[in-house]
């Protein structure tokens, strides 16, 4: 991965800096020692690391925009930092740049039930939103499989889905307002408990920018009252087409499930072996989760076991209990434990019209051929977002090439057939160089002038998102 | 008047305009636009439908009737319900989906399922220096870039002239049902209706009528959506908990919300009209203080829509309309007000949206700046030149 060469003059100033810093935070807050800078080297796409120069800790609002001015002031980059989850490399740090965590800024502002919504400091991890509200009958929609650990400033960042966005969309649509700090250290308050903008809709602009826009330290976010129960059906298939035209039967019939996942038969067996679901032994199978109360839901399960019966399943089995969701779900949820546990993998994340899925798990498995890599699937199949996971093995020499390589081959299948690059784990790094496969270069030009109009020096998550070669005059 | 009938001659067009163009659709909303007419009623046409991926592309100039029917063929709906402008701004002419969607218009169904923004999957458009970009796609998630899909919602043409849209659409449900209760306060019906979008049973609307909108008294709507049985179900948990005067079901219950979406009841009332993005809790203490400031006004609040309805009473109805009170409480309480409805001399005076703080209003005049340096779209029409 190219990133672009440390700025000499920055690193100079170093010491200069970090003085600085200290004068605006505490002395704890500001890291600066080579041997505790390295625990941001990288994020969960741990193939790339670079320790930053340095890395703050800020408590506050101000202290972020403190933070921002000296920075901007020195002309030095900042890469904000939620958790570090992010699997695009969206976190990954540059040699002359300062780590912006916001790890410590994680206390609720203000429920209010009434008007639905809750606000929080945006370190606050996803499931403890959830958490904030859950006794009073309140749950948060987007539902990352990282939610214990990934915080809400992650999650607008790159615009995280989850399991559960059939339903209820992903962050975008359910974020509604946020403070930002702006790389000048400027606050900008966007966005509030009213749901229209009546403005230009810069909220929607911000989320899904990859940190590259402005720092946001509080978001109001929108909570919705918890159904009265939930179950799914597991339903299995002698081959993947099978499943996928029944998910698109499912999809067209008008019943709004909250999730449908997909697994094939490689992560089937790996999670069976690992976790002891009790899967069917079969090619492909669907979980398919409704909602509402215990007659609603057999009503919805009977219109989508009914579906299912037109296509041969091998295997039918509709919860009764909370029991046996649990058991349904636990494969589901092992899925990549337990692909980690008999390989390395490369987790994909591109999006395809759900009418392609017949085509594309086709064309995948020549392509798993050609290179001589197995390729394990498990997905949101309802709204066409594609996990591959590419198995290898790290230790053997050009191993991680190929399946870079293949990985790439697979996400231009994906635009190919009318999908896109990534569907929920955002460009950061790892998809950056590729964009030019979905973008024309007025396409990339147009975003890029955004970037311009927020951050007009650059300096905010330097190297990600554009293509280096595109974006080289903007960052010199 | 300019109206190309492809992209490509729309980026042509808007290369070789010197002065400021007036973009238009249907024409429907009576919106103040200084400037050659550009109609993009050229750029029509169904491109792709895929009911079962759920997806629709098609031309900006498309009249909404016509996706209205070709969805309805396959028994699929625009989820989001947009509002026709007709009868409230007494215009004539043919709503297109490229006015829905720069407008970002959405109805009494947001709370369940968004607004127009939620449902646009990508956009192509022309810029103001006569670039054509695309932004998002066609699938129904995508995190591929900055999203420039919801930049371009609402931003009413002064960014860019939307070509084409992909949208997402969704299955008509098996039934409906309204549950109708008159005869109540602006604080008790706004309490019911918050403590009943606050239950599990799936609100898809949520409305209050007062006493000059509705046939007296004032009147609640509670809607409910989804298959037959479940719609029962909810219908009668929800009238124990909040009391039912009557249930609307089918079709009376879909011309109620065309009401609501429509915002009808002001439609023979003369006069200001005013659309204000506030939160439901503060409703009542909102129009109580502009009572008593002497902006006396007719109430509509489609809280499942976020949206509060404001038509002024002829005594009210006098120099900016209200403008400067209204806005001070917003400012006050959250939210923001936009002029839809008013006469010359009120729109010579009155900015139609609510303007915003000094370092927001840098950050969108540095973006229309950069989309249309020339100040040729819509100029004026966000924020003053
Ligand atoms: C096991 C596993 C499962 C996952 N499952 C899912 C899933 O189901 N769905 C999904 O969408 N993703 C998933 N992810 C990806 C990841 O968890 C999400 O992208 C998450 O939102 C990242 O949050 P974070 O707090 O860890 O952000 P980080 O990794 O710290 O940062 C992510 C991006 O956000 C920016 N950023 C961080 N803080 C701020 C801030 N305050 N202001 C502005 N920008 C900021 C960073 O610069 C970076 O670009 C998964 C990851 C793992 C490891």
């Amino acid at each position: 991965m190219q990133m672009p060469v440390p700025d000499p003059r920055i690193l100079s100033q170093k010491d200069a800096l970090v003085g600085a810093l200290r004068k605006v935070l505490p002395g704890d807050a500001v890291i600066s020692d080579p041997a505790e800078t390295r625990a941001y080297e990288c994020d969960a796409l741990t193939a790339y690391r670079c320790p930053p120069m340095i890395a703050v800790l800020p408590a506050s609002t101000a202290e972020v925009s403190a933070v921002l001015r000296l920075c901007h002031l020195y002309g030095v980059p900042v890469v904000p930092r939620g958790s570090g989850t992010s699997l695009a490399g969206g976190a990954l740090p540059t040699a002359d740049c300062v780590i912006l965590g916001v790890a410590r800024m994680n206390k609720v502002l203000e429920r209010n039930y009434p008007d639905r919504f809750i606000r929080v400091e945006s370190g606050m991890t996803n499931l403890s939103v959830t958490g904030a509200v859950e006794e009073d009958g309140f749950f948060y929609a987007p539902d990352p499989s990282s939610q214990l650990a990934c915080a809400i400033a992650g999650n607008i960042a790159m615009n995280s889905g989850g399991a559960h966005c059939l339903k209820y969309g992903v962050t975008t649509n359910n974020l509604l307002g946020v403070t930002m700090v702006m790389m000048d250290g400027d606050v900008v308050e966007i966005g509030g408990a009213h749901l229209d903008p009546g403005a230009l809709d810069l909220l929607g602009l911000i989320c899904g920018s990859e940190g590259q826009l402005g720092v946001v330290t509080e978001a109001t976010l929108r909570i919705l009252p918890k159904p009265e129960g939930a179950r799914p059906v597991l339903i299995g298939f002698n081959s993947n087409e099978v499943a996928g035209a029944c998910v698109r039967d499912i999809i067209e019939a008008g019943v709004l499930p909250v999730a449908i996942e997909f697994m094939d038969r490689p992560c089937i067996e790996a999670t069976e072996a690992f976790a002891h679901a009790g899967y069917p032994d079969c090619e492909a199978l669907l979980i398919v989760e409704v909602e509402g109360s215990d007659a609603e839901i057999d009503e919805q399960l009977a219109v989508i076991t009914g579906i299912a019966q037109r296509h041969d399943p091998v295997a039918v089995r509709q919860s009764q209990s909370a029991e046996e969701s649990g058991r349904i779900w636990l494969g589901r949820k092992s899925a990549f434990g337990a692909m980690g546990q008999i390989n390395d993998y490369m987790c994909l994340d591109g999006t395809i019209p759900v009418s392609e899925l017949p085509t594309v798990l086709r064309r995948m498995s020549d392509l798993s051929d050609e290179y001589g890599l197995k390729v394990a699937n498990v997905f949101h199949a309802g709204d066409g977002n594609l996990h591959p996971l590419i198995l290898f093995d790290a230790n053997t020499d050009g191993q991680l090439d190929t399946c870079e390589a293949m990985g790439a081959e697979i996400l231009k299948l994906c635009v190919e057939v009318g999908g896109c690059l990534t569907g929920e784990h955002g460009v950061g790094v790892e998809k950056r160089d590729l964009m030019t496969h979905q973008y024309a270069p007025a396409d990339l030009e147009a975003q890029m002038a955004v970037k311009d109009v927020f951050d007009p020096a650059w300096l905010l998550n330097p190297a990600k998102v554009f293509p280096l070669d595109t974006s080289d005059a903007r960052r010199a | 008047m300019l109206r190309p009938e492809s992209e490509a001659e729309l980026a042509e067009m808007i290369r070789a305009a010197h002065a400021p163009l007036a973009i238009r659709g249907g024409a429907t909303r009576g919106l103040p636009l200084p400037g050659e007419a550009l109609d993009t009623t050229g750029l029509h046409g169904i491109r792709l439908y895929e009911p079962g991926a759920l997806t629709l592309v098609v031309g900006a100039g498309t009249p909404i009737k016509e996706i209205d029917t070709i969805l309805a063929e396959k028994d699929q709906r625009m989820a989001f319900e947009p509002m026709d402008h007709r009868a409230l701004m007494a215009t004539q002419g043919e709503p297109t989906i490229g006015g829905v969607t720069a407008a970002n218009i959405s109805g009494p169904r947001r709370i369940q399922v968004g607004a127009a923004r939620d449902h646009m999957l990508g956009v192509r458009f022309v810029t103001g220096t006569g670039d054509i970009v695309k932004n998002g796609g066609r699938v129904m998630k995508n995190v591929t870039g900055y999203d420039l899909v919801k930049l371009m919602a609402g931003s009413f043409g002064t960014l860019g002239v939307l070509s084409e849209l992909s949208l997402k659409v969704q299955a008509i449900p098996e039934a409906e049902a309204t549950l109708i209760l008159r005869g109540q306060d602006m604080r008790t019906a706004v309490a019911d209706l918050t403590r009943a979008m606050g239950t599990a049973f799936d609100v898809s609307g949520a409305a209050w009528l007062d006493a000059s909108a509705s046939d007296g008294g004032g009147e609640r709507r509670i809607r409910v959506e989804g298959m037959a049985g479940s719609v029962a179900y909810r219908s009668e948990r929800l009238a124990d908990l909040l009391g039912a005067d009557h249930v609307a079901t089918g079709n009376q219950s879909a011309v109620l919300w065309q009401q609501v979406r429509d915002v009808t009841p002001f439609a023979n009332r003369p006069g200001t009209v005013w659309k204000v993005s506030t939160r439901p809790s503060i409703a009542a203490d909102f129009c109580g203080a502009l009572t008593s400031r002497g902006i006396a006004h007719s109430v509509i609040a489609d809280w499942s829509g976020g949206l509060l309805w404001l038509s002024l009473d002829a005594e009210a109805d006098t120099q900016d309309a209200g403008a400067a009170a209204i806005r001070q409480e917003l400012a006050r309480y959250g939210g923001h007000a936009t002029l839809i409805r008013a006469n010359p001399d009120i729109r010579a005076k009155v900015a139609t949206f609510q303007p915003q703080p000094p370092a927001l209003e840098r950050i969108a005049a540095g973006l229309r700046e950069k989309f249309d340096p020339r100040q040729i779209l819509n100029p004026g029409l966000m924020a003053p030149l």
